[in-house]
């Protein structure tokens, strides 16, 4: 049952996995949400949302499954519907099966009776989930179809609260700053394989136990100093059509300068695309550039590309000679080349995009827009805190 | 159901999403998470459920150095080696020198405990996942001794985090979750009524007003949440501050910001416009001026 509501969440990038899944089942099975759609509302959050940047989401995916259900009797109604459905189509790991040794039946029983004995309008089925009598705060009154929302005592359904959506702000897709970005960044990290360095770090904890386990005869215990191994190249667009973006960037700009714990970090810029050059400063003036080629033989495949821009250019940019926008820049391959350059040297890379995600057209597609050529050169992530996990995810595994 | 029904106590107001969370959590005997900005109640929340259900309270602080194993026991090799040199205890006794750490305790509690461990985030990135098969199976093993030290009633576990760090996934998995919002104007009034039973309304509805104020100032380095408001409303109280020139004149101004930044910042707007309310534009703001 509720299947339809797993999926919704899914649909709505809610991240649950079948684990908490089977848990608000046995929750369920134990009548936790006390036959009432609120008490479902709180029960099936508490147990699958893990972050208060996803409760947003699942407001909308609530709002969305349960619309139209908000009386008791439509309630009802509903749950013997959910019932006579089968049990979700989910790959269980055998380690959670025991959760699902509920009867069916029985819990049809629990349901209905709990169904039953909610007398009329104003008082839970609830055994437990408190009701206005019982709190001490009697302002905060409860209705087994109702909340409290706002500091006001109303009798608003759970569907309705979640339309209110007031976790809205909370949401890490929209929400930008700089220290999200840092979080973010910082995830990408690879500890030094251990064979790499000499035992050279005294570590003085385990020498101590070591010592006193040996009764005051001294024992070293020598480590392998731990360090990230991970080398960054950082590539950004600030060509004029970023201009709306400028702000975004500079977040991530300002993020990967201060995340100080990368072997190494580089930054280039280039002007709405790659070509022979690459520009040490925003400005890309030939004077301040070094060889694309060059930064190619230097930087080792190892490092992680990260690319910048939105990838929006006119087509002859891209894909002919003598395209580029600049008069400066020769350009005697097409920018298409030049990027495949990159990214068949580079092992890891990426492409974080500031245009909103819906907007691109898929892969490969050559007419619409250069995004479409441009993704099928480089994995491309929207540039949200959520898109540069993503892409970092991404960096940590190989192509 | 044979399980304890937490419904808040006299002196901590819990909304329903939270008492919910709370419940759930006890019944399906899974550790609570609680998020929530510095100063929402996180820490008092842990308290409030000892005290409604009677149970012993344990309390584990996490530190930046904290090791899960700690947590468990901790086997005081130097203590040992001590008395070994210069004690007279019998150093064969290895018991001697085993201390349970705050799980170990909740565990061997003769009597269902409620156990904080507050603020998680500040430990080691792995930290959370290293408590997780314990939490899990509720016993341990201590090869020193051969003991195994198994809980004898599940204890509530309650977790805090101010979200300083992400926590591992495999953590989350198995935990209930609840996110404390900064309160509302009607909850927070509520919550200073309830360490301020016979504030004046006056008072209240004065320095509600400008703390929200204050809240609402762009780039705070550090908001002021529910912890600065009791602390200020104990100091306007025991000033004897008049109400009217609360709003005006924001008095004890550095109980509720801490960071110095913030201070300046707030005192230049007060003095530079004219005080709060030519700032926001309150028209009621008028009879302070
Ligand atoms: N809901 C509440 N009811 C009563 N007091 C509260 C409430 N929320 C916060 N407080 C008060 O605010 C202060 C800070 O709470 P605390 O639990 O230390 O916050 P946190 O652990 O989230 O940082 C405490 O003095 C507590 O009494
Ligand atoms: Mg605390």
């Amino acid at each position: 049952m509720f299947t339809g509501f797993f999926y919704t969440l899914k649909e709505e990038k809610v991240p649950v996995t079948p684990t908490e899944w089977m848990t608000l089942m046995e929750a369920l099975n134990r009548g936790l949400s006390g036959g009432s759609l609120s008490g479902f509302y709180y029960l099936s959050r508490a147990v699958l949302v893990k972050s208060e940047a996803h409760y947003d989401r699942f407001d909308i995916a609530f709002s969305r499954y349960f619309d139209g259900i908000d009386t008791s009797d439509k309630l009802a109604e509903r749950v013997a519907g959910w019932l006579e459905k089968s049990l979700p189509p989910l790959k269980i790991d055998p380690e959670h099966r025991k959760f699902s040794e509920w009867s069916l039946e029985e819990l049809k029983k629990a349901l209905d009776e709990r169904l039953k004995t909610q007398d009329g309008e104003h008082h839970g089925g609830s055994k437990w989930i408190g009701t206005g009598g019982r709190s001490p705060f009697g302002r905060l009154g409860y209705h087994p179809a109702g909340v409290r929302i706002g500091g006001r005592s109303n009798n608003q359904s759970a569907v309705k609260v979640a339309a209110e959506r007031k976790y809205r702000d909370f949401r890490n897709d929209d929400t930008l700053n700089t220290r999200k970005y840092e979080v973010a960044l910082r995830k990408l990290r690879e500890l030094g394989k251990n064979e790499e360095v000499p035992r050279d770090q005294l570590n003085i904890d385990k020498t101590i136990e070591a010592t006193c386990r040996r009764a005051g005869l001294l024992e070293l215990v020598w480590d392998r100093p731990r360090k990230n191994t991970v080398k960054v190249a950082l590539m950004m667009d600030s060509g004029g059509s970023m201009g709306p973006y400028a702000r975004l960037c500079s977040q991530l700009f300002a993020a990967a300068s201060r995340v100080n714990h990368f072997k190494d970090m580089k930054f280039y810029f280039f002007h709405n695309c790659v070509y022979e050059r690459l520009f040490n400063d925003p400005f890309c003036m030939v004077r301040n550039s070094v060889k694309t080629t060059d930064i190619i033989r230097e930087l080792d495949p190892g490092y992680r590309l990260i690319m910048v821009g939105d990838a929006s250019m006119a087509p002859s940019e891209l894909t002919m000679v003598g395209g580029a926008l600049d008069w400066g820049v020769e350009n005697d391959e097409t920018g298409e080349v030049w990027l495949k350059r990159l990214s068949e040297h580079f092992s890891h890379c990426v492409w974080l995009n500031p245009v909103a995600e819906y907007l691109w057209p898929p892969p490969g597609e050559r007419f619409y827009d250069t995004i479409g050529i441009i993704r099928s050169i480089f994995p491309m992530f929207p540039l949200t805190v959520e898109g540069l996990e993503r892409a970092i995810a991404k960096l940590k595994v190989n192509r | 159901m044979d399980h304890n029904i937490y419904s808040g106590t006299a002196d901590y107001l819990v909304s329903d999403d939270l008492r919910n969370a709370v419940n759930i959590a006890m019944a399906l005997g899974r550790p609570l998470l609680i998020k929530g900005e510095p100063g929402t109640g996180k820490t008092m929340l842990a308290n409030s459920i000892a005290q409604a259900l009677g149970m012993p309270f344990i309390i584990w602080n996490i530190k930046s150095t904290t090791k899960a194993q700690e947590g468990l026991y901790v086997y005081d090799t130097v203590q040992r080696l001590y008395d070994s040199q210069f004690g007279e205890n019998d150093v064969s006794d290895i018991k001697r020198y085993i201390k349970l750490g705050k799980l170990g305790e909740a565990f061997s509690s003769e009597r269902q405990s409620v156990l904080l461990i507050d603020e998680v985030d500040k430990a080691d990135l792995e930290f959370p996942n290293d408590l997780l098969w314990e939490l899990d199976i509720m016993n341990f093993y201590i090869p020193e001794t051969g003991e195994t030290i198994t809980a004898r009633q599940r204890p509530v576990v309650v977790i805090t985090s101010n979200a300083e760090k992400e926590l591992p996934d495999a953590f989350l998995r198995r935990c209930i979750f609840h996110y404390i919002s900064f309160p509302d104007e009607e909850m927070l009034a509520s919550i200073v009524k309830v360490h301020f039973p016979e504030l004046e309304p006056n008072l209240l509805a004065e320095a509600m007003k400008a703390f929200y104020w204050v809240r609402s100032l762009p780039g705070l380095l550090k908001k002021p949440s529910t912890s600065e408001l009791l602390d200020w409303v104990q100091a306007l109280v025991v000033g004897g501050i008049h109400p009217e020139k609360i709003v005006s004149e924001i008095p004890f101004l550095g109980v509720i910001l801490k960071k110095n930044q913030d201070f300046d910042q707030v005192l230049k707007r007060i003095h530079s416009a004219g005080g709060v309310q030519r700032q926001t534009g309150w028209t009621a703001g008028k009879k302070y001026l």
